[in-house]
């Protein structure tokens, strides 16, 4: 991915320490730390501090597909994952808090103790309560083409890398977890048709809308709080410990996914867009009423009953989820309610 | 953190999800009543139970919406009391 334009002193620290490859930058690294603990302290919502942000959505793509022009090296530095720490720390409080007050009238689960079937139950029972299709209805009857454009930029962050991040937990996982986990992502990734993968299925979207369709291409273009979507997977992927969470984020996930993804595809086709546009948002209509069984029943349900002691981190990657999804569709519904734009403004030169 | 994992069958599964879809894996087809084939762009499918998809033969989730309920059958060979 092209290193995008900084957007305060921790993601600019980073990208000029990035820039100087893998010599004897311990002094460089040892101010950035300094930095960023002194700018940690100024923050009051690191979801949607765009430096903080940014510089966590770079420092996980060193595991991806890397920055363009940054020694690969880099992935393990141990540096550079101990800033990495310190950025994600502070990340997961917040989404811990986010998670609680948006899971604040769910019934609390019981400690142990509880099948596959009732840890579906109450993972669909959560996405029941999701605050409803807001975002997807006003796609559906109402958006203009410039916001069907916007929608787009918005999703493009994970869109390009669809399952990526959950793919990370395979490895972590044993008997039906992962069975079910690598069912799930062998259809995500098209069941061995390239063009049938879902992020090839997105690009041809974005091609459709006459975007650009080039990874990690309009991360300038987007809040804090699309980053932090992504980042919030990453996070959930990249750390064993948090294996739970990417089980129940992915479960919930596909569990509010059928019904938005229909009145995505009807906006399209609304604006006179054709099936190489609305191909995607079809797919995961009919894909994600299989995942979210598999997901649901399989997955999620499958790990907490190998491990019990997982279920409260299930239900928060599941909670957390739905806090930042309603977050994202409430700054975009906000924007497009003044007739304003959802995306951020350019950023001026030399920041 | 080990599970004995089910013997399997090597033609296939049916999985009767609590309120909602017939999910089924393994190898089979889907055939018209005059045995055109049905459309398939996946392995493993989840079928309508609830009559309400918009893509039929295929779930589309509107069992959620409806607020389809299935009783479970509790012994073997039990009738569904829907």
């Amino acid at each position: 991915m092209k290193i995008p334009d900084a957007r305060g002193p921790i993601s600019g620290g980073l990208f000029r320490l990035l820039a100087d490859g893998t010599g004897d930058v311990s002094a460089a690294q040892g101010a950035l730390h300094r930095l960023i603990e002194g700018q940690l302290a100024l923050t009051d919502d690191v979801i949607d501090d765009g430096d903080v942000q940014l510089a966590l959505f770079c420092l996980y793509e060193l595991h991806y597909g890397g920055l363009d022009g940054v020694d690969n090296r880099w992935e393990w530095n141990p540096g550079l994952i101990t800033l990495r720490q310190m950025l994600e720390e502070p990340f997961e409080l917040a989404l811990r808090s986010a998670a609680r007050s948006s899971a604040g009238s769910v019934q609390p689960a019981p400690a142990a103790g509880l099948d596959s079937d009732a840890v579906a139950d109450l993972l669909f029972g959560l996405a029941g309560q999701d605050g409803g299709p807001g975002m997807s209805r006003h796609v559906a009857k109402k958006a203009t083409l410039g916001q069907l454009r916007e929608f787009l930029v918005h999703k493009s962050i994970y869109q390009l890398k669809e399952a990526d991040p959950h793919t990370w937990a395979i490895p972590r996982l044993t008997g039906r977890a992962k069975a079910a986990l690598v069912e799930i992502q062998a259809d995500e990734y098209g069941g061995g048709r390239p063009d049938r993968m879902h992020s090839a299925l997105f690009a041809r979207t974005m091609r459709g809308l006459g975007l650009d369709d080039v990874y990690g291409g309009y991360v300038d273009a987007v809040p804090a709080v699309s980053l932090a979507a992504v980042n919030m997977m990453s996070l959930f992927g990249l750390n064993r410990r948090l294996r739970g969470a990417i089980a129940g984020h992915l479960a919930i996930y596909e569990m509010t996914s059928s019904r938005p993804n229909q009145l995505y595809g009807n906006g399209f086709r609304r604006l006179g867009f054709g099936a190489d546009v609305t191909a995607y948002f079809d797919e995961h209509v009919e894909a994600d009423a299989v995942h979210e069984q598999i997901a649901g029943r399989d997955l999620a349900g499958g790990l907490v009953e190998a491990e019990p002691g997982l279920l409260p981190d299930v239900l928060f990657g599941a909670t957390a989820a739905l806090a930042i999804d309603a977050r994202l569709a409430a700054h975009i519904m906000g924007a497009w309610e003044t007739g304003t734009s959802s995306l951020k403004p350019p950023v001026p030169a030399g920041v | 953190m080990n599970q004995k994992p089910q013997e399997s069958s090597n033609d296939g599964a049916i999985v009767i999800c609590p309120d909602g879809p017939i999910l089924v894996r393994g190898e089979f087809e889907i055939v018209t009543p005059s045995g055109g084939a049905v459309p398939r762009t996946r392995k493993t499918v989840a079928l309508c139970r609830c009559g309400a998809s918009a893509i039929k033969p295929y779930c589309d989730g509107t069992h959620k919406l409806i607020g389809f309920r299935t009783e479970y059958p509790a012994t073997p060979g039990t009738k569904e009391a829907t």
